[in-house]
């Protein structure tokens, strides 16, 4: 867990020892594993916000997919984490936006592109659009506007020219790497 | 040691010296000054909008005002950056909470005003922060002085570095024990002139950007207090109406759930003060056991008076008010003599506009964390004025102004929703009432359900045309909800929300009128962004593109006429309006967009222009429609605000306005029937998609040199007046009612 989210939360006491063998849905978040040991009908996004407290992932107010803002990668696809309860998602594979980057900080080209495009209003919904064109990235390398037009994500700001143009950068970076 | 020089009567420039031999320059009020500065040391959240300089040569700068997305945190620090020739490289931005302090039992504000989202942060910040910047490095200059044994004048700043005639160099950071230690003069130091700008004028990328995309930037929505119990809300659907009945067994049989508290709205209290409508609260452990015992709440709801309303039937109030011949509320305006012009007309043209109720809908959803102790208030509140949320929280826990600590990070959109604390309000009572930190959160539904909505506007115009096919004749006549009733603002001012007595074409037209006629509803009205811009300026611009087709003439022609030679009309609120600088926006956008096409062009061109506040905004629009499918193929905007402070950041606030206002007059409407709101959610109030917007907005800023005007919402009232005149032309149906997709296939 990035040092950010650690200052939030209550120093833990050292003389908890772990339950051993505690029933629990386990799932791999941003390359960590977990094992989620509550109600197994709660959602992914209030397991990541409230209990891992993982923030960059947000509530759009929504009960089923509301403004993207609380897109995660669920084995590579973009979901609404809303719509995911944490019983559908044993053993699978979880990216959230505080994921994207390599461990050592490197950002992903499209977190780049999104600096240098300025592809950002108030930021709020910002972490889902960067999941769901990381995806459609890694599933067209060079996406068209028609490509771009189905995604799903909803922003009151107005970011979607930047937001098109960031996707495209990104997608120029990779072929010049090519 | 400390020292201030006087601005002005009230304001005072102050240099402090911090830990650790730091140099911290502000702003303070006159009041304020008395204070020791031990109470200012230390922290430097304590110190208002100041910048810090500490001796390894980084530079901290407090931002003021909310930043809901309107990049203030970054262009406000860079003005205060410029001034000190700072490297922005080691410049680090923090927001800073409400800066109150206690003046027997009064608030005193130390950090001046504090607002987002309202258009006023640059200008105020052109006017009291570039000092901030000029006395910091005047001092530093100073210190540098008497270093080098070279007189101040000789001395030339670069960076965050003094540089000798001679070529030698001294850091900032090894200046600042000194240069706190320089006496002040009587005099203020004068800031820079425009030629020594180095970051004003420049591009920037946002000071959160990195933390926005790596997920670590932090809104009000995701601070905690560890033992706070997070509070979930039903609303009643009518603001007036009560609860019947209530069963909360299956809520509370929820793991997790604590309580079910029911909230009511203060009748004393103005508009945004106090509960919108009669609430119950779940509050529970945790976010989800909340939701679940939410769904579980088992609720009769009993209308009230407002029980029988709809936003139908007040379209047709509006409508036969308009019909008939009774006085306005308000007379606006009344140049000439409309009547008789009439009698001079050749021809005569009326249309009348209609345009829905609005939503807010900000990305993030209502919420505040609070924690009352017996004599302190700790808040993190996603709001766009931290002075009126003081006020509420104030008035609700009658602690001393000094103790309500009130913090706000970035804000998820603001849009004006968040110049009202119906939330915080909530927030406090429950916390009140369970004694016990509270997280309140609301779902998009009630967020929806209960705004306080932009109201539905009818404009009937007509306009009468001499034979030399000049327009000699305006009149206007507008009906509406005002957005200022129950705020405390007194009946013969209830226009001013709805319209402007200097739009356009006031002063254009020698006859001219414009009437308003105020309606009443049940349903609550606030702010919202471009208020009362948008909805007059698609009447007003679509009709001028009405009377250009009656006159067979090019509608960017009639406009050149109407405004006529370049010269400057008075604002009614002071300032003028620059005839010239509004035609050289339109003649950009025309000329970008090739304009010249205009009549054989098969996509069908628009255009229109609008004025705030002495900045100035045409939008030329392209727009495509293959059968049924609308699709605008381009979106020119030109703006002239005056000095542009950051380039990158007037870039995104024009383009995403210009967005924000199409998917507004796409898709958009709140109605609401039997006095209950029909949208609940993103289905039934569809912002646009990417599909449905333009690829790019082609931005042209015009670079000038008078002090900067706001940009935040500058673009959006013309942008949908240029789509409907550019689809008049694509597809020779005139849209004279918003939602515009939904009327255009009514009426295709």
């Amino acid at each position: 867990m990035p040092p950010a989210q650690d200052q939030a939360m209550p120093t833990p006491d050292s003389n908890i020892v772990p339950e051993k063998g505690r029933d629990g849905i386990d799932v791999v978040i941003n390359g960590e594993p977990f094992r989620h040991t509550g109600d197994p009908a709660m959602p992914l996004l209030w397991y990541l916000r409230d209990v891992l407290r993982l923030t960059g992932t947000k509530y759009s107010g929504d009960a089923q997919a509301g403004n993207g803002a609380d897109l995660v990668l669920v084995d590579g696809k973009p979901v609404a984490a809303i719509g995911q309860p944490m019983k559908a998602l044993a053993g699978r594979q979880i990216t959230t936006v505080e994921g994207l980057a390599a461990t050592d900080g490197t950002l992903h080209p499209l977190q780049q592109a999104f600096i240098d495009e300025d592809a950002i209003g108030c930021g709020y919904c910002t972490p889902g659009w960067l999941i769901s064109g990381v995806a459609l990235l890694t599933r067209t390398a060079q996406p068209s506007d028609d490509d771009i037009d189905q995604l799903p994500n909803l922003c009151r700001c107005g970011s979607q020219t930047r937001v098109r143009r960031a996707i495209k950068r990104a997608a120029a970076g990779k072929a010049g790497q090519a | 040691m400390s020292g201030q020089i006087r601005l002005s009567r009230r304001r005072f420039l102050q240099v402090l010296t911090g830990t650790a031999g730091a140099l911290i320059v502000g702003i303070r009020t006159a009041e304020a000054i008395d204070l020791p500065p031990a109470l200012l040391g230390g922290t430097f959240q304590a110190l208002g909008p100041y910048v810090q300089i500490d001796s390894d040569g980084n530079v901290l700068i407090g931002a003021r005002d909310p930043d809901t997305g309107t990049g203030v945190a970054t262009s406000l620090p860079r003005i205060i950056a410029d001034e000190l020739d700072a490297d922005w490289n080691r410049v680090s931005v923090i927001p800073l909470g409400l800066g109150v302090e206690s003046d027997h039992g009064q608030p005193r504000w130390i950090y001046g005003r504090q607002l987002g989202g309202t258009g006023s942060s640059i200008p105020a910040a052109w006017q009291e922060l570039r000092q901030v910047g000029a006395l910091a490095r005047w001092l530093l200059l100073q210190a540098a002085a008497r270093r080098l044994g070279v007189p101040a004048d000789r001395l030339r700043c670069e960076s965050g570095t003094v540089i000798a005639p001679d070529g030698r160099r001294v850091t900032y950071g090894s200046l600042v024990e000194v240069a706190g230690k320089i006496p002040l003069t009587a005099n203020v130091p004068p800031v820079k002139t425009p030629g020594r700008y180095t970051l004003i004028g420049a591009p920037a990328g946002d000071v959160d950007a990195h933390a926005i995309v790596t997920g670590q930037a932090s809104y009000a929505i995701d601070h905690h207090y560890g033992d706070a119990l997070v509070a979930v809300l039903v609303h009643c659907p009518w603001p007036d109406g009560t609860l019947a009945r209530i069963d909360t067994a299956a809520a509370l049989a929820v793991e997790g759930v604590v309580k079910v508290l029911q909230l009511q709205p203060e009748k004393d209290q103005p508009q945004g003060e106090t509960v919108i409508a009669p609430a119950v609260a779940v509050l529970a452990q945790d976010t989800w056991s909340a939701l679940q015992g939410r769904d579980k709440l088992e609720l009769e709801w009993k209308p009230g008076a407002s029980g029988t309303q709809s936003s139908y039937a007040l379209e047709q109030q509006a409508q036969a008010l308009l019909d008939g011949d009774d006085a306005p509320t308000a007379r606006i305006r009344n140049d000439g003599d409309v009547d008789a012009a009439g009698k001079k007309a050749a021809r005569r043209l009326e249309a009348t506009y209609v345009q829905p109720w609005l939503a807010h809908a900000t990305a993030e959803p209502m919420n505040c964390l609070v924690r009352l102790d017996k004599d302190r208030a700790s808040l993190v509140v996603p709001t766009q004025a931290p002075q009126r949320a003081w006020a509420v929280v104030q008035r609700l826990t009658g602690l001393a102004p000094d103790r309500i600590d009130i913090r706000v990070p970035r804000v998820g959109g603001g849009y004006g929703r968040r110049l009202d604390h119906d939330y915080v309000a909530e927030a406090v009572m429950l916390a009140k009432l369970i004694d016990k930190p509270v997280r309140l959160l609301w779902t998009r539904d009630q967020d929806l359900a209960h705004d306080f909505y932009r109201a539905a506007s009818v404009h009937r115009i007509s306009a009468i045309v001499d034979r030399k096919r000049d327009l000699i004749g305006w009149n206007q006549r507008m009906a509406s909800a005002s957005a200022l009733v129950q705020r405390g603002v007194p009946d013969n001012r209830l226009w001013t929300s709805e319209t402007r007595a200097d739009q356009l074409p006031a002063g254009l037209v020698p006859n001219y009128r414009s009437d308003w006629y105020g309606l009443e509803s049940a349903i609550p009205r606030g702010p919202m962004r471009g208020m009362p811009h948008l909805s007059n300026a698609f009447a007003v611009e679509s009709f001028i593109d009405e009377i250009a087709h009656m006159m067979r003439e090019d509608p960017l022609k009639t406009r050149l006429r109407l405004l006529g030679e370049p010269r400057t009309l008075p604002l009614a609120g002071g300032g003028t309006l620059d005839l010239g600088r509004l035609a050289n926006v339109l003649k950009l956008v025309a000329d970008r967009i090739e304009w010249k096409n205009w009549l054989r062009s098969v996509n069908g061109l628009g255009i229109a222009c609008w004025h705030i506040d002495g900045a100035y905004v045409a939008h030329a629009l392209e727009a495509s429609m293959p059968g049924e499918k609308l699709t605008t193929e381009r979106a020119v905007c030109a703006v002239d605000v005056g000095r542009v402070i950051n380039p990158l950041g007037l870039h995104g606030q024009v383009a995403g306005a210009t967005l924000d206002a199409l998917s507004t007059a796409l898709n958009l409407a709140v109605t609401y029937k039997d006095g209950r709101i029909q949208q609940h959610d993103y289905k039934s109030y569809p912002l646009a998609g990417m599909a449905q917007l333009p690829n790019d907005v082609e931005v042209i800023a015009i670079a000038g040199d008078r002090p900067p005007a706001g940009a935040s919402f500058l673009a959006m009232p013309t942008a949908a007046p240029a789509l409907a005149n550019a689809v008049f032309r694509a597809s020779a149906v005139r849209v004279r009612r918003l939602p515009l997709m939904k009327e255009l296939l009514r009426l295709l």
